[in-house]
């Protein structure tokens, strides 16, 4: 350990970083409230990454709140669950948050029904072999449910058979506004620690490491409450500081590695999943079920009724904006935290597994005002904010020529996972992360065309 | 209610720090103030027509160009002022005005303007200008006068008002009258290199030294440098690197030979070191981007200024110094590009491959 941390007092990671006002007091002390059923839900066959699911159920049929509707299509893919008992009304084209509309099952919802989940038969986790739990994860329809909304599966076996001894837990959450993994690690604290030893299990890693921003001691002190001695789980507060909860970071402060460039955590023997994710493992394999609901922090400057939400999937954001009370002006709804999250073009758009959370803002708020461009004078505050440690200044300027396969040649532009920190300091005003993601998917067509 | 409801879209983040540019620059100017005060207060109304003189013109001279080129207005970036106060403090207080107002023009048009303005800049534009008129002007550019003259606040010296294209007004006769005791009328940096008096370092602290406008108040330069690095907005590292730099090679000297050669304090404190070091060479635009980088260059410079003044043919060496470090910038900077995440683990992780015969 080298001699600087000794005066840290908590792990993080080693370059970069920034610390935005997080407004999460908004939302941090509300408990975890169920929402009414919206009367339509609707849900993308591609919510995940990877291959879209495949229908099975045909318009006009009548659905069960739990019955599944979607098949897996492939190894990297999961199937989807009805969200609510109601009628397929349509299986048709539906605007996504990603922007162009893809196919969607349309659920009219019985507003009569009890909405009991009937679906599902208990299962003794204790009897289940490594195989048999990554096969129930994916008949649950697990997905990363901090954003990445990666199959949770196939994360479980690493390629190329690469042994994992350690299970990284990442309750970080290190976006401003989101709490919604505060409260579940909070208020469903033995469905995660169920979850992490069935995840060990599944693994074969000998350890678990929590990793929770040391703004939320409450919840690292619910955690180790229930830890026993000697426990192969532990819980660590880390530093408070965006963005700690990116995978690469979070490996960088709880083990002092880097995840090699190009690499993956398995590469280091590492597996690493976010808590609210392991909370749904927990609480859907025993009874059998899949993922048909998930907790959502609906916050912002545009709700006068903010808090953390469990939400059917499907659910079209519109409804919760009602349901949050959003001010009648709010014109900005963003999917996910305000540093990486999308805004979404349509408010019909509904909420998938990958959506944490819900940022409005509503017209006239600061922080959506048009500044002014100045050229960049080279004040380095990018490289010194920049976690992944590149030059975004230098990035920048090629960018602003065009030439972005230099970028990706000689500054490492695909290291760059767009957290934002270059252009949240930029005092040019310098849109950084969004040149960044034009110059990636421009790169990305231009390798597909060579191929 | 909000099913059809038109939304803005925006690409992420949608957060944003609010200390921009124009608040930087705002916070230099506002740093260099009290030095212009200081300066006013010991070499009297020619000091402050110097530095009125200088700032109108080079403003003049940045719209000129901005709206030449298309750019609009970029006075509201308060770069330019800077570049006209430093300019300022970099000339002899009773420097001929026209003789500014060329150093001015020069400064912005050709250091600044010609590159492209704000960020585009290769050098210090305000060097470039004393450069110029370094080099065109080399009498007027080394006449000093005293300072805590009686009744500067009444009276310009008298070459302040030379007329254009003439030759400055001698001060030998005025200076004289003014009949101030020990007045040499050289700097402190020339009578240590050419007649090796070293001059209190108390006095040079507190200004009662012959020399340019903004040499004299090390302590206010200090603590403008302090604020602006405690407020982020000057990179640490570069006047560190400066001061490191230039004690590294004038303190074993001193130690040698403590008559010939003058103490690092003396170094620190005399001629335009200070100034330098914490406004000019940090100028972003002009310096390297990197941590490492930073400190190289700082250093380059130090070591560079002392150099020149002890073993070159000036008495003061932080103006080409500077230059120089800004013309070796972009080559520093990508000698010290920033060592990504996931190097370390590369390296690593090849060690541990090849330990275990290289598995998998």
């Amino acid at each position: 350990m080298n001699l600087l941390n000794l005066f840290r007092a908590d792990g993080t990671f080693s370059h970069g970083g920034i610390h935005p006002v997080d407004h999460k007091e908004q939302t941090a002390g509300k408990a975890i409230r169920r929402l009414p059923f919206a009367p339509r839900v609707v849900v993308p066959l591609s919510q995940h990454k990877g291959a879209p699911a495949r229908p099975i159920v045909h318009v006009g049929q009548e659905v069960v709140r739990g019955e599944p509707i979607a098949e897996a299509d492939g190894h990297v893919s999961v199937p989807m669950h009805a969200p609510a008992t109601g009628r397929v009304s349509a299986i048709e084209l539906w605007p996504t948050a990603e922007g162009p509309k893809s196919p969607a099952i349309v659920i009219d919802v019985y507003q009569a029904s009890s909405q009991e989940v009937l679906f599902g038969d208990e299962v003794d986790v204790d009897s289940l072999t490594r195989k048999d739990i990554v096969q129930a994860v994916k008949d649950a329809g697990l997905v990363g449910l901090g954003g990445a909304a990666f199959p949770s599966h196939v994360k479980m076996q690493p390629p190329g058979n690469l042994p994992i001894h350690t299970l990284l837990v990442n309750g970080c959450e290190c976006e401003p506004y989101l709490t919604c993994d505060h409260r579940v690690m909070l208020e469903q604290t033995d469905a995660l620690l169920r979850g992490v030893r069935l995840m060990m299990r599944a693994t074969g890693a000998v350890q678990a490491l929590i990793g929770v921003e040391d703004n939320k001691m409450d919840a690292v002190g619910a955690i180790s409450d229930r830890l026993a001695e000697g426990d192969m789980v532990s819980v660590h507060a880390v530093q408070a500081r965006y963005p700690q909860g990116a995978e690469k970071m979070l490996v960088e402060a709880l083990l002092d590695r880097q995840i090699p460039e190009g690499g993956l955590p398995a590469d280091l023997g590492v597996v690493v999943y976010n808590v609210g994710t392991l909370a749904q493992i927990g609480e859907l394999l025993p009874r059998g079920r899949g993922l048909i609901e998930r907790v959502i922090t609906v916050s912002g400057p545009g709700v006068r009724k903010p808090g953390n939400y469990l939400v059917p999937l499907g659910t079209p954001v519109s409804f919760l904006l009602e349901q949050a009370q959003a001010d009648e002006t709010a014109n900005e709804v963003i999917l996910g935290g305000p540093m990486m999250g999308m805004t979404v073009a349509s408010l019909d758009v509904p909420i998938t597994k990958g959506v944490s959370g819900i940022v409005v803002y509503a017209q006239g708020d600061a922080d959506q005002s048009r500044r002014q461009v100045y050229p960049c004078i080279k004040c380095s505050r990018c490289v010194e904010a920049c976690p992944m440690h590149l030059n975004p200044s230098m990035l920048g300027q090629l960018a602003r020529k065009r030439d972005y396969a230099t970028m990706a040649a000689d500054y490492h532009l695909d290291q760059c996972f767009e957290c934002g920190c270059c252009a949240y300091v930029c005092p040019s005003n310098i849109p950084l992360t969004q040149y960044f993601r034009i110059a990636k998917a421009i790169n990305r067509e231009q390798t597909a065309l060579a191929g | 209610m909000f099913s059809n409801k038109p939304v803005e879209i925006r690409t992420a983040p949608h957060l944003k720090r609010p200390q921009t540019v124009d608040v930087i620059m705002r916070n230099v100017v506002y740093a260099l103030l009290p030095i212009v005060a200081f300066s006013v207060y010991q070499f009297g109304i020619s000091a402050l027509a110097l530095v009125l003189t200088t700032t109108a013109v080079a403003m003049a001279t940045e719209q000129l160009f901005s709206s030449l080129s298309g750019r609009g207005n970029t006075l509201k970036d308060w770069s330019v002022v800077i570049t006209g106060i430093l300019l300022a403090l970099t000339l002899p207080p009773g420097f001929p005005l026209w003789m500014a107002a060329v150093a001015a023009f020069v400064a912005v048009a050709l250091g600044k303007s010609l590159f492209g303005g704000l960020g585009f800049n290769v050098m210090n534009p305000a060097l470039i200008g004393r450069a110029f008129v370094q080099a065109a002007f080399p009498v007027a550019i080394t006449t000093w006068t005293p300072a805590f003259a009686p009744g500067r606040f009444s009276e310009f010296i008298p070459s302040t008002f030379t007329l254009p294209f003439m030759q400055p007004v001698p001060v030998d006769a005025w200076i004289e009258a003014l009949n101030i005791d020990g007045f040499t009328g050289a700097t402190p940096l020339a009578l240590q290199k050419f007649q090796h008096i070293n001059i209190d370092t108390f006095h040079l602290m507190f200004g009662n030294i012959e020399g340019s406008a903004g040499e004299a108040s090390s302590l206010l330069i200090l603590a403008g440098g302090l604020y602006l690095a405690a407020r982020r907005m000057l990179d640490w590292r570069i006047p560190f690197g400066v001061l490191a730099g230039a004690a590294l090679v004038a303190t074993p000297l001193w130690l040698v030979d403590d008559h010939l050669f003058p103490s690092p304090f003396f170094v620190w404190f005399s001629g335009g070191l200070m100034l330098g070091a914490w406004f000019m060479a940090s100028d972003m635009v002009a310096s390297p981007v990197t941590a490492r980088g930073a400190l190289i260059y700082g250093g380059l410079i130090g070591v560079l200024t002392v150099v020149i003044r002890l073993f070159g043919g000036l008495p003061e060496g932080v103006m080409y110094a500077i230059l120089l470090a800004n013309a070796a910038s972009p080559l520093i900077a990508s000698w010290t590009q920033p060592r990504v995440y996931g190097e370390q683990g590369r390296e690593r992780s090849a060690t541990r491959a090849g330990s275990t015969g290289g598995a998998s």
